[in-house]
C-alpha cells in the first residue's frame, strides 16, 4: 500500500522530526494469532524550525494514540522509521537520544496512569527541570514550576505538596500541561490534553498553547476527537480511522469542504452552541 | 400542571481538615413533568453535589445541612432510609458518571434487572428485561452479557435501561457521555432523549458542556460557587444570558467560525472554605462593582421566568 505523504511546512530537510513509512502491527509474533493494523504506514513531517499546530482528529481505535506514541519514541515501528534532525531515533546514542528526549516532549491522554503515586506531584515539575538542565537546584527550580501551573490556571499554593490521588483529573492534565511547557520542548505532542478540563478553562489552555508556538517556536501535535477544538488552534489537521489517515490538509478546507463521511460525521457530532439549530436529538430512530 | 420535583433552599456541606466547605448553597428550581433541565458549571461548582443530594446520595463528610428536596410530597432531604430505598429507581432515578464502574462486574446484564425487581418487590422477567434492553438500542441477548464484555457506549445504554426500568417520574443523568467518543456521545444522548420522552419522566442533565446543554435542555440551571446564579430557558440564556459568567461560558466555547480565537475565563473559582461576603463570582466579574465584594445578590425574577443572581441582571441587554 502506498505511504500518505502530510507535511506540515515546505522546510529544509533535516530539522524536523519525520515518519517515513513509519506503520504499527500488533500480535502474530511467537505465539502467532491475527495480526492487527494499528497503524498503517504513514509518511508525516513535523518541523521543528517553522513552528506548526497539527491536529489529530478520530474516534477511539483510530490509530491515534499508536501514532503519538511513535513520534515520542514509546513504540517501535513494525515497518519504516521514525526520524529526528533526519537520524533514526532507534539509533541514536545516548547523549543524542537525551536531547531527542528533552526536545520532543509528550502529555499523555490517561492522567491517572501517568503519575507515580508513591511521589508529590512537585516531582513532576521540579525532577525534569533539574534533569534537562533548565535549573541547577530545587530552589532554582520551584519559580519556573510555580509559573508553569500558574499558566493553566492552578494554584501553586494548593497544588504543590500533594499526591497525585488528591487531586482531579481535570487538575492532572493541566499539571501534564504546564510540565510540557516549562521544559519549552521543540515539539509537544499532546494526547487528549484538555479532555476532562472544563470548557471555559479549556480555552484558556489551549490558548497557551497556540501562544507557545509563537512565543517559544514549539511545533505542537494536539490529539483530541473535538473537530471544533482541533479547528480552533491547528493549521492543519489530519483525521484517522482505523490505523488510516482518511483525509488531510488546511483546517479551514477539512472544516469548510470535508471530503470524507467520516469527517463529516465528526462535524455533526459537535454540538451547536446554539438552542435554535437542530442538532438531531429528537429524531426518532 | 404539577411539578414533578420542587427543590427549596438546598445547602450541603462538606466537613473537611481544613474547615467545612458549602458545597451547595440555597439552591432552590422546580422541575415540570416531562422537562429536561440541565445542570452546568466548572469543576466544583456544586452540580454533581446537587444531583446527588436529589438522590440523597451525599455521602459523609457531606450532609445535606438545609432546605427541602420533594417528590410526591416526600422530602428526600428529610426521609428514613426505607422510605428512600422505595424512592430510589421508583420516583427518581440515577444515571451515574461513570458508567463503566457502575454496574456489578460479577453480574450479567440481565442478573442486574432481576436485582432491582427484586428489591422492589416488582414482576420483571426475561421479556420486560429484553424490551427495555431494546428500548435503549441494544439487543435482547445483552441480558447474558457481563459488563466486560460490552463498550463503554453499551454499558452507559445498559446504565439507562436500568434507570428507566421502574418507570420513575424524575431521571439525574450526571455526564453520562463525558467518558464517550464523540459519535457515541450523540448516539447515547439521542437514546436518553427517545426514552424519556416516551416515559413522560423529567430529566436532570448535569455537565460542562454549554454546547451540549443548548441542545440538550429545555431550560438550563447555571452554577458557580456552590449557587444557582442563572436559570431560564435555554434560548433565553443563550439569547440574552444575564449573568456575567453564563455570559463568559458561552464565549468559551469553541466555533467554527474564527481560528485561534479563544476566550477562556480568566482567573479561578473561589476556595468553598470560608467563604468571603458578596458575590463569589466577583474577582472574576468584568461587570463588578463595589457592592459585589461585599454584598451578596438576591435573585432577581423576570416575567419569563427566568431568576438572576446579579446586582445588575435587569441591566442594558447587549453587553459583551
Amino acid at each position: 500500500m502506498g505511504a500518505k505523504f502530510v507535511a506540515t511546512s515546505l522546510m529544509k530537510p533535516g530539522m524536523s522530526l519525520e515518519l517515513r513509512g513509519a506503520g504499527v502491527t500488533f500480535g502474530g509474533g511467537l505465539v502467532g494469532g491475527p495480526r492487527k493494523e494499528a497503524l498503517r504506514p504513514i509518511d508525516l513531517v513535523i518541523a521543528a524550525d517553522t513552528p506548526q499546530i497539527l491536529a489529530v482528529v478520530g474516534e477511539s481505535g483510530s490509530g491515534k494514540t499508536t501514532l503519538t506514541r511513535l513520534l515520542v519514541a514509546l513504540v517501535r515501528p513494525s515497518m519504516g522509521r521514525v526520524l529526528w534532525h533526519g537520524r533514526d531515533v532507534w539509533r541514536l546514542d545516548a547523549k543524542e537520544f537525551r536531547e531527542y528526549r528533552r526536545s520532543v516532549q509528550a502529555i499523555f491522554q490517561d492522567p491517572f496512569g501517568a503519575y507515580n503515586p508513591v511521589y508529590r506531584v512537585d516531582r513532576m515539575l521540579l525532577l525534569p527541570a533539574i534533569q534537562f538542565g533548565l535549573a541547577v537546584s530545587e530552589e532554582a527550580a520551584r519559580p519556573l514550576a510555580e509559573r508553569a501551573l500558574a499558566d493553566v490556571g492552578l494554584r501553586p499554593a494548593e497544588t504543590l505538596g500533594r499526591f497525585p490521588h488528591q487531586l482531579s483529573g481535570g487538575q492532572r492534565q493541566r499539571l501534564m500541561v504546564a510540565r510540557a511547557m516549562m521544559l519549552k520542548p521543540a515539539v509537544l505532542v499532546a494526547d487528549e490534553p484538555v479532555s476532562m478540563v472544563d470548557a471555559s478553562l479549556r480555552a484558556t489552555i489551549l490558548e497557551s498553547l497556540w501562544h507557545m508556538r509563537h512565543d517559544t517556536g514549539m511545533s505542537l501535535v494536539y490529539v483530541t476527537h473535538d473537530l471544533a477544538t482541533a479547528y480552533q488552534i491547528a493549521d492543519r489537521v489530519l483525521v484517522m480511522r482505523n490505523g488510516e489517515v482518511v483525509e488531510h490538509g488546511e483546517a479551514s478546507q477539512v472544516i469548510r469542504d470535508p471530503t470524507h463521511s467520516y469527517t463529516r460525521a465528526l462535524m455533526a457530532a459537535v454540538p451547536p452552541p446554539d438552542p435554535t439549530i437542530d442538532w438531531g436529538l429528537e429524531k426518532q430512530r | 400542571m404539577s411539578v414533578a420535583l420542587s427543590v427549596r433552599n438546598l445547602s450541603v456541606e462538606f466537613a473537611t481538615q481544613a474547615g467545612v466547605a458549602r458545597a451547595v448553597n440555597d439552591v432552590s428550581f422546580d422541575l415540570m413533568p416531562g422537562e429536561r433541565l440541565g445542570i452546568v458549571g466548572e469543576s466544583g461548582s456544586g452540580k454533581t453535589t446537587t444531583a446527588l443530594s436529589l438522590l440523597h446520595l451525599v455521602r459523609k463528610p457531606g450532609r445535606i445541612v438545609d432546605g427541602r428536596i420533594l417528590i410526591d410530597g416526600i422530602n428526600i432531604a428529610k426521609a428514613s432510609p426505607e422510605i428512600l430505598r422505595r424512592m430510589r429507581a421508583a420516583r427518581i432515578a440515577l444515571v451515574p458518571q461513570g458508567a463503566m464502574n457502575a454496574l456489578n462486574p460479577v453480574l450479567t446484564c440481565g442478573a442486574q434487572f432481576d436485582d432491582l425487581f427484586a428489591a422492589h418487590a416488582v414482576p420483571g422477567g426475561r421479556a420486560q428485561i429484553g424490551s427495555l434492553l431494546e428500548s435503549v438500542g441494544l439487543t435482547e441477548d445483552v441480558a447474558d452479557l457481563f459488563p466486560h464484555q460490552l463498550s463503554g457506549g453499551m454499558k452507559q445504554r445498559v446504565c439507562i435501561a436500568l434507570a428507566i426500568a421502574l418507570r420513575p417520574a424524575v431521571i439525574v443523568a450526571d455526564e453520562p457521555t463525558s467518558a464517550l467518543d464523540v459519535i457515541v456521545q450523540k448516539q447515547v444522548l439521542q437514546t436518553l432523549v427517545r426514552v424519556q420522552r416516551n416515559l413522560g419522566a423529567a430529566i436532570i442533565l448535569v455537565g460542562h458542556d454549554m454546547g451540549l446543554m443548548a441542545q440538550f435542555a429545555h431550560r438550563i440551571g447555571v452554577m458557580y460557587a456552590g449557587r444557582l446564579v442563572e436559570i431560564g430557558s435555554a434560548r433565553a440564556i443563550f439569547g440574552d444570558p444575564r449573568h456575567p459568567y453564563t455570559r463568559m461560558l458561552i464565549a468559551s466555547l469553541p466555533s467554527f467560525g474564527a481560528r485561534g480565537v479563544f476566550q477562556g475565563i480568566p482567573g479561578l473559582p473561589p476556595s468553598l472554605l470560608a467563604q468571603a461576603p458578596g458575590c463569589p463570582f466577583t474577582p472574576r466579574c468584568p461587570r463588578a462593582a463595589a457592592r459585589c465584594a461585599e454584598e451578596a445578590p438576591e435573585t432577581t425574577s423576570f416575567s419569563d421566568g427566568r431568576e438572576v443572581r446579579c446586582h445588575f441582571a435587569d441591566e442594558a441587554r447587549h453587553v459583551a
